[in-house]
């Protein structure tokens, strides 16, 4: 790592390193490991019982990190080579055990689709009906929200190419504008949900107008002040919002009326069943799909309508957009009232989910969360933020369920404090390794002659 | 008076801090075009840095002068930052470089993820907070008040400005800076003159974390206490120095951190404490809106 002439190992022109010198170059990056570890992880500091700082040593663990840098390093040097073979070779082997499954891609799609509609059924089946509960909410609703907000983001930032780093800002909007009315005028939900996405949408237009001239990372910027001042204002405006603690008692969604209790007109009475708390997580988990759906479906519509393909057409080339008489503003304006619209569903939807909201969760990270699934999974590509939200979201969700590491580690290991960890190196390597995003090919919406894709390389990312 | 005299020192303290954090913003930006989103978290570690060998070394060697060993202290933390800027910008910026533009911000965030969380896990989600280190200052009768000027406001005022001139000479007087600003205006043609462009944009990184660790003990010195969470926001506001004085412009990071500085401690003194974030945030945003190019920027010419 150190060492330039033994790094960025490039396949095929790979030399062979001598022993020592592999020595010696992992010598040096367990050195720069210790560097880097001394002091932060080196002494841990505690206050004692008088309230000051004391330093607890704990170099037995800077010795594991530099053991396994030095180790590490060494190996790869040694066997880099055979393993880089082994992985090209194990990739192309899948690739093409791959290809005549492709053939089958609308069945795989239909395939897909079954198996998300039989998710709940699914999850009781092989839970059982506590166990049940965890899989539907914390992986099937929490990723399905995530997926939602992504395919609401790409339509900004996949489709017009207009960087957006305030996001949280319009599922926000949407969270205490259904709070709000709920709570205040006593709307139901379903009343809630359009209105919500109303004022996202009104949100977006009006954050957008200011922004239009920007372009690249100012935009971004300026998106990000705008989402940190309304998160600011949602703490500090105590009389509207109740400030850092946030709004509670919001009303649950009803099905047609029927609420999810045990009372006699609900709607386990209703229909004659046993009350389970899993109809209500049931119908939350087809809400939230039914909701994620339409942004999907309306997203692969409005690329078909003029409107869509202006986005397209201003971030491949905002100018040469212009001279054909497009007008930009209504473009951009369009895209971001889009995006904020789906935002604000899918911020109506937590807020009635939960039943609690406060500014805590809409800071910056989940706008930076967001954002990352939607350049991860390949910006622009549907099924591709979708993947990326099921691995990041259930990836480390699925962080919560590795309780047999204690009997590794021992019982004061939690394998939930390296959840957001795992979720940052994830984002680097990811980047490093594919920076075009998971799904690398786009069907372009327009084509001359016959329909096929395309590299994901050859999508501009817009300039604004 | 005493108070308006008051603020202005408080203002320009806790501006000097956020100068500092912003030059590294400033310079990555000018150099390669890039929101190094890690810089804000990269100040917290120092802080936590500076915190451990201060510690240590009060520890090791009690009845040490407190001068000594505040330059010990900023020496360590200026070195260990720079190698963790240096490993930051190894394994995430470097590999993407000339990759698209979105690439490199997504592993800035994540890096940014990372450090929040690894300091968080192996230093412990509290609070750290030590005793005053520096205690004291001049009080000096203005008008029928009196104003104080704490040693440890002298000690930000004066080590800002000595660094600063430090770093505006390596920028100006060496073959360093003269590389950097070759590599600012056109990366490609300051490669062919033989210019080693990683390596210079590695030691750009390796400045700014120095100076953000400079940021750092002097933020240590000053408020005595700092948790894992304190990056994001000093960081937004240092980079709202930098684009308020000009982004890619020296000058204008430190001239637009002192005015960041002073803004917010006015607002905190004369109008609303709860809304001093916002002013910060709002500055950003107009100023981007009705002049990007800052105060002391270039102006961005497009070409088609």
């Amino acid at each position: 790592m150190a060492n330039p002439k033994a790094d960025a190992p490039r396949e095929g022109d790979r030399q062979p390193v001598g022993i020592s010198t592999a020595l010696r170059d992992a010598g040096f990056l367990a050195l720069f490991t210790l560097g880097l570890s001394f002091p932060i992880l080196a002494f841990r500091t505690r206050q004692d019982l008088t309230q000051g700082l004391v330093l607890d040593p704990r170099w037995e663990l800077v010795a594991t990190v530099v053991a396994i840098a030095f180790f590490a390093r060494l190996g790869w040097l040694v066997f880099g080579g055979t393993i880089t073979q082994a992985a090209t070779a194990a990739a192309n082997a899948i690739g093409q055990s791959l290809e005549p499954v492709a053939k089958y891609k609308d069945w795989f799609r239909w395939a897909g689709l079954a198996v998300l509609i039989a998710y709940p059924f699914l999850a009781v089946a092989f839970t059982g009906a506590s166990g049940a509960l965890k899989w539907i909410d914390n992986f099937g609703i929490q990723i399905l929200i995530y997926v939602m907000l992504g395919w609401g983001l790409n339509i900004v930032v996949g489709l017009a190419g207009l960087l957006d780093l305030g996001y949280v800002a319009f599922y926000a909007v949407g969270a205490y504008s259904t709070a709000l009315l709920s709570t205040q005028f006593g709307f139901s939900f379903w009343i809630c949900l359009p209105l919500a996405g109303i004022f996202a949408a009104f949100w977006g237009v009006l954050l957008g107008f200011p922004v239009l001239r920007l372009r690249g990372d100012y935009l971004a910027i300026v998106t990000l002040a705008f989402g940190e001042i309304i998160r600011l204002v949602l703490i500090n405006w105590v009389e509207l919002t109740n400030g850092a603690a946030g709004i509670s008692g919001i009303p649950r969604p009803t099905f047609f009326g029927l609420p999810f209790n045990a009372s006699d007109d609900g709607f386990a009475a209703f229909f004659g069943l046993q009350f389970t708390p899993l109809h209500r997580l049931f119908f939350l988990f087809y809400l939230i799909l039914a909701l994620a759906f339409l942004t999907n479906w309306v997203t692969i519509r409005m690329r078909r309508l003029p409107i869509g393909r202006a986005w397209e057409a201003l971030r491949e080339d905002e100018i040469a957009c212009r001279s054909l008489g497009i007008d930009t503003v209504t473009t951009k304006l369009t895209a971001f009232a889009m995006g904020a619209m789906f935002g604000g569903f899918a911020g109506a939807f937590f807020a009635a989910r939960l039943g609690f909201i406060s500014p805590e969760s809409f800071i910056f990270m989940e706008s930076a969360v967001i954002l990352s699934i939607v350049v991860l999974g390949g910006m622009g590509s549907q099924v591709g933020v979708a993947i990326a939200a099921v691995v990041m979201i259930g990836g480390t969700e699925l962080l919560r369920e590795l309780t047999w590491l204690k009997s590794v580690f021992g019982p004061q290991f939690d394998p939930t404090q390296y959840r957001m960890l795992l979720f940052g190196m994830a984002m680097v390597a990811m980047m490093v390794c594919r920076p075009r995003g998971l799904i690398s090919n786009r069907e372009p919406s327009i084509v001359l002659n016959e329909k096929r894709t395309i590299g994901g390389d050859l999508v501009k990312e817009g300039h604004g | 008076m005493d108070y308006f005299l008051q603020q202005l020192i408080n203002g320009l303290t806790l501006g000097s801090v956020y100068g500092l954090i912003a030059i590294g913003y400033t310079m990555v930006y000018g150099i390669i075009g890039m929101i190094n989103f890690a810089h804000g978290d990269v100040f917290m570690l120092s802080v936590f840095i500076a915190l451990i060998i201060f510690l240590l070394i009060s520890s090791l060697v009690g009845g040490l002068a407190i001068a000594v060993a505040l330059i010990l202290v900023l020496i360590f933390a200026m070195a260990l930052t720079a190698l963790w800027s240096w490993a930051i910008e190894r394994i995430a910026y470097r590999p993407l470089r000339g990759s698209f533009r979105l690439a490199p911000l997504i592993s800035a965030i994540g890096m940014s993820i990372f450090l929040i969380n690894f300091v968080q896990l192996v230093q412990g989600p509290r609070n750290k907070s030590l005793p005053p280190i520096l205690d004291g200052g001049f009080v000096i009768p203005v008008g029928d008040g009196n104003i104080t000027l704490a040693y440890k406001q002298i000690l930000i005022i004066v080590t800002t400005a000595v660094l600063l001139a430090a770093f505006w000479f390596v920028v100006q007087k060496t073959p360093l800076g003269r590389a950097q600003r070759a590599c600012e205006q056109d990366r490609k043609m300051a490669a062919l003159l033989g210019i080693d462009v990683d390596r210079t944009i590695s030691l750009t990184f390796v400045m700014g974390a120095a100076l953000a660790a400079v940021a750092g003990v002097l933020f240590m010195v000053q408020y005595g206490v700092v948790s894992f969470s304190d990056g994001f926001v000093p960081g937004i506001k240092a980079f709202t120095a930098a684009v308020l004085g000009g982004i890619g412009s020296l000058p204008g990071a430190v001239i637009g951190g002192l005015l960041i500085g002073l803004i917010e401690v006015f607002w905190s003194a004369y109008f609303s404490i709860d809304y001093k974030d916002v002013a910060a945030f709002s500055i950003l945003a107009i100023t981007l809106i009705f002049m990007p190019s800052g105060l002391l920027g270039k102006p961005d010419v497009e070409k088609v």
